[in-house]
């Protein structure tokens, strides 16, 4: 009795408010016919195209606006899209034709000045752009980024335009895959609003490609509808997209279970158990670029020192990555066997099964190896992560719990979080963390070298571990430098193979992307970058 | 009474000032923001730099704080990562959170003193043993799990409300999250009223007040409830700061988009002027709402006097 007054009280209460206030039926979209409603987070920089180096941010980007080359949203090849043609003889000098009839959604043509302003403005140290290293590899960097004091030039001196739809990019070393570099969103082409009026561009910025800003509250809102004078041959098959900032995603989820939201593009890990049966068919789980690594702190002389690297492949061998991913990502993520991902495909570089015996799960191996070489550093792995966000709680633990098996020792590894993420990164970037640390890499482009480059090349910018090898690097430098695809590809399928013999970082899994959709659309995918393809999901 | 008001006031400067030091030095043993600004990949050292000395984190903290001080002296609160002022962000978040309390603390007022009432004058009785069972299991019930089965009842099962709370945040849709953040509150509300009222219920005015005959009515609102609120009314009004700022389970819950959403970010980015404005206009709030509360004392209970 007792047990089922409450019960009959809260739900008298509730009846009686809501029939007070009169909100009964939940108000499915809001936008109007044809525009569909999506889960977002909320941008971390302003957002400006070289100033955007997270998924929520590109993603409006990509919907506003059209470079040089796109990447396929299926195959995630780099294809013209507003050039006509790049062309070079030696890789490093390279003529660029943008092509005619491109204008921005403010009626502003698109022309080869629009694209030169915008790269010069993307690298000039005084703008603060987080991107402007991808302008790096572009003549004249140095002078318009110092690595330490003034910006001595404003322009990148390799940029030049030599007339209306054309200019030159000279770099300064070869490049073989600079061109398929350049469906990046921070080589966007800017108007000269950008520049004019740049507080109002970023209360609503404008762009040239298949959506325009129709509102935008920022943290909270962004309403995009399609541009009806767009010139590409990607039209939008929608009427627009109402971006809704979400701070939780589970709530995303709710949402989307009742009706109030058409897609959600971040599954909590909490639900993945049950989103099968809840979405009936509308849950996709699809390859992305995206690796989980360990990276090893080198900068540490104890996992320096030679022989180390037989610990470090005996710590590989020791995790159990298939029933981690079995157990706790549920088959949204895939144990990786290299160190790109499967989206590059085998001609874009990726390698089933290069990482070998090494990524094999063998714990006797592991036990062996791990005393070969010396035994831990200290005795003793602390794993160290971010608690914040992205659950990663769960499989840390579950990683020092397999290599804890496989070494028989049940202190052999503690895990070690790390309040916040900006903590973190401070950790990281002052050489702090003492062991193994979670590294995660998503790719800038599908190119197997936005893989290795940045993170194994001595000195490079996300090279965290300071990891250094003379081999790899002249590997890297000649891969580039080749002018043919597939010898490119293949000398850095070498450099992988160091990067494996020293086991630099210990690969852990692929990442997928996945999301849901409510029963109004039709035709939602993710794109390799895992990223919904608005423009072509139809509302029904 | 005057000059009571005037040493309060007073009283407020260290309290501001020691607050907002604690804040402002919590947040920065936490380390470079800067660091965490450029997601998985690291910073280039030249642009991180600038972004520091453009925040004012290249200086030592004692001179931050003092310029950060005198910077909200003139209204100025600093900007937020993403470039936005935080003063934009205040007023953007403020009036929604403040809606959601109003809507917390309505139901405090009137569902926990009305239940608090009625269970004080009927002790032992079944009312007042199930009124008591029930905000037991409220009070022991965290607020994220009483939210996430309210939403989930009534929102993807039942169709009555929508889970999530739109950009605007009008009254109605606020009252689902209102009930859920005053939940814990409304049984404390509820258990102090009534022991309160059980209490007066002897106390000399009152039996003065039924000997003099004066209708059952009369003597509960205007003698008994009078004097019984004290302890109440203290209650509340410390709730009222708690409220704004314990708002973040709600808040992430319901998605509303207010002061709990943008401490949570600021917290999460490390923003410290977010996260310190934000911190020193909700001290100003408790620290008004505590005076307030001390100066209603005078008029709910004639007998006290302020020196």
């Amino acid at each position: 009795m007792q047990g089922a007054a409450p019960v009959r009280w809260t739900a008298a209460l509730a009846v009686l408010l809501l029939t007070a206030t009169g909100c009964g039926s939940p108000a499915a979209a809001d936008g109007g016919p044809g525009v569909l409603s999506s889960s977002w987070g909320d941008p971390q920089n302003p957002l400006e195209p070289a100033n955007t180096n997270e998924v929520q941010g590109g993603k409006v980007l990509d919907m506003i606006f059209r470079g040089l080359k796109r990447y396929d949203p299926r195959t995630g090849a780099a294809e013209n899209m507003l050039a006509e043609r790049i062309e070079t003889e030696d890789a490093r000098t390279y003529t660029v034709t943008v092509k005619d009839g491109w204008t921005f959604s403010n009626g502003e043509k698109v022309t080869a000045r629009s694209f030169v302003d915008a790269w010069n403005y993307g690298a000039g140290l005084k703008n603060n752009q987080k991107c402007a290293y991808f302008f790096g590899y572009i003549d004249g960097y140095d002078k318009v980024h110092p690595e330490s004091g003034k910006q001595t030039a404003d322009t990148l001196s390799g940029l030049r335009v030599t007339g209306p739809r054309t200019f030159t990019v000279r770099l300064n070393q070869s490049f073989s895959g600079f061109p398929d570099t350049l469906g990046y969103a921070a080589f966007a082409p800017l108007p000269r609003a950008f520049f004019t009026d740049h507080a109002a561009w970023l209360e609503k910025p404008v762009g040239n490609g298949p959506y325009r800003v129709k509102s935008y509250v920022r943290g909270a809102q962004m309403s995009l509808r399609t541009w009806d004078g767009y010139p590409g041959p990607d039209k939008a098959r929608n009427r627009g997209v109402d971006l809704k900032v979400y701070t939780d995603s589970n709530t995303a989820y709710t949402d989307l279970m009742s009706g109030n939201l058409d897609l959600a593009d971040d599954i909590p890990a909490a639900q993945l158990k049950n989103v099968r049966s809840d979405l009936q068919g509308r849950y996709i789980n699809v390859p992305a670029g995206i690796l989980q690594t360990l990276a090893f702190p080198f900068y540490d002389g104890k996992w320096d020192k030679p022989g180390m690297e037989k610990v470090r492949t005996g710590l590989s061998m020791a995790i159990d990555r298939d029933q981690i991913s079995r157990t706790i990502f549920r088959g949204t993520r895939t144990p990786a066997t290299d160190w790109t991902s499967p989206v590059l495909g085998t001609e874009g570089g990726y390698r089933e099964g290069l990482c070998g015996e090494a990524c094999r799960y063998d714990p006797k191996r592991a036990k062996a190896l791990v005393k070969e070489g010396g035994g831990l550093p200290g005795g003793r792995l602390r794993l160290t992560y971010n608690a914040d966000t992205g659950s990663h709680k769960a499989w840390v633990d579950a990683v020092c719990h397999s290599i804890n098996n496989a070494l028989d020792d049940d202190r052999a590894c503690v895990a070690n979080p790390v309040g916040t993420f900006a903590d973190y990164r401070n950790q990281i970037t002052q050489k702090k963390i003492a062991g193994p640390f979670r590294a995660g890499w998503q790719m800038d482009y599908p190119l197997i070298q936005n893989f290795l480059q940045p993170l194994y090349y001595t000195g490079a910018s996300s090279n965290d571990g300071k990891w250094s090898s003379e081999t790899f690097d002249a590997l890297v430098d000649r891969a580039n430098a080749a002018t043919d695809q597939a010898t490119s590809v293949q000398l850095f399928q070498q450099a992988e193979e160091v990067v494996r013999d020293q086991m630099a970082a210990i690969p852990l899994w692929y990442q997928n992307g996945s999301a849901g959709y409510s029963g109004r659309l039709s035709g939602v995918a993710l794109n390799p970058f895992s990223v919904p393809v608005y423009d072509r999901i139809e509302v029904s | 009474m005057g000059q009571y008001v005037l040493r309060r006031l007073l009283q407020m400067i260290p309290v501001f000032v020691g607050a907002t030091l604690l804040i402002f030095l919590m947040v920065n043993v936490m380390g470079d923001p800067v660091a965490g600004l450029c997601g998985d990949k690291a910073c280039d050292a030249a642009t991180a730099a600038r972004l520091r000395a453009e925040f004012g984190l290249d200086r030592p903290v004692w001179q931050q704080y003092l310029t950060y001080m005198g910077n909200v002296f003139t209204g100025d609160f600093g900007t937020a990562f993403n470039g936005q002022e935080v003063t934009a962000l205040m007023a953007a978040s403020f009036p929604v959170t403040a809606r959601l309390t109003l809507v917390a603390i309505v139901f405090e007022v009137v569902l926990g003193v009305t239940l608090g009432v009625v269970t004080g004058l009927r002790r032992g009785r079944p009312v007042d043993t199930g009124v008591l069972m029930l905000s037991l299991v409220v009070i022991s019930v965290p607020t994220f799990v009483t939210g996430l089965l309210l939403q989930l009842l009534l929102g993807v099962q039942w169709h009555w409300i929508t889970p999530s709370v739109s950009l605007a945040a009008s009254y109605d849709e606020l009252i689902v999250p209102g009930l859920v953040l005053a939940s814990v509150s409304l049984a404390y509300v509820t258990r102090l009223t009534r022991t309160s009222i059980a209490e007066n219920l002897r106390a000399d005015h009152v039996r003065t007040a039924v000997a003099k005959g004066l209708p059952r009515r009369r003597v509960i609102v205007r003698h008994l409830l009078r004097t019984s609120l004290i302890p109440v009314v203290t209650f509340i009004g410390s709730d009222i700061g708690a409220l704004m700022g314990g708002a973040i389970v709600t808040e992430r819950i319901f998605n509303i988009h207010g002061v709990g959403f943008q401490l949570y970010q600021g917290i999460l980015r490390q923003n410290t002027q977010t996260v310190v404005g934000f911190v020193t206009v909700l001290v100003l709030v408790f620290l008004a709402a505590n005076l307030l509360v001390d100066l209603l004392y005078a008029v709910l209970d004639p007998r006290i006097r302020y020196a």
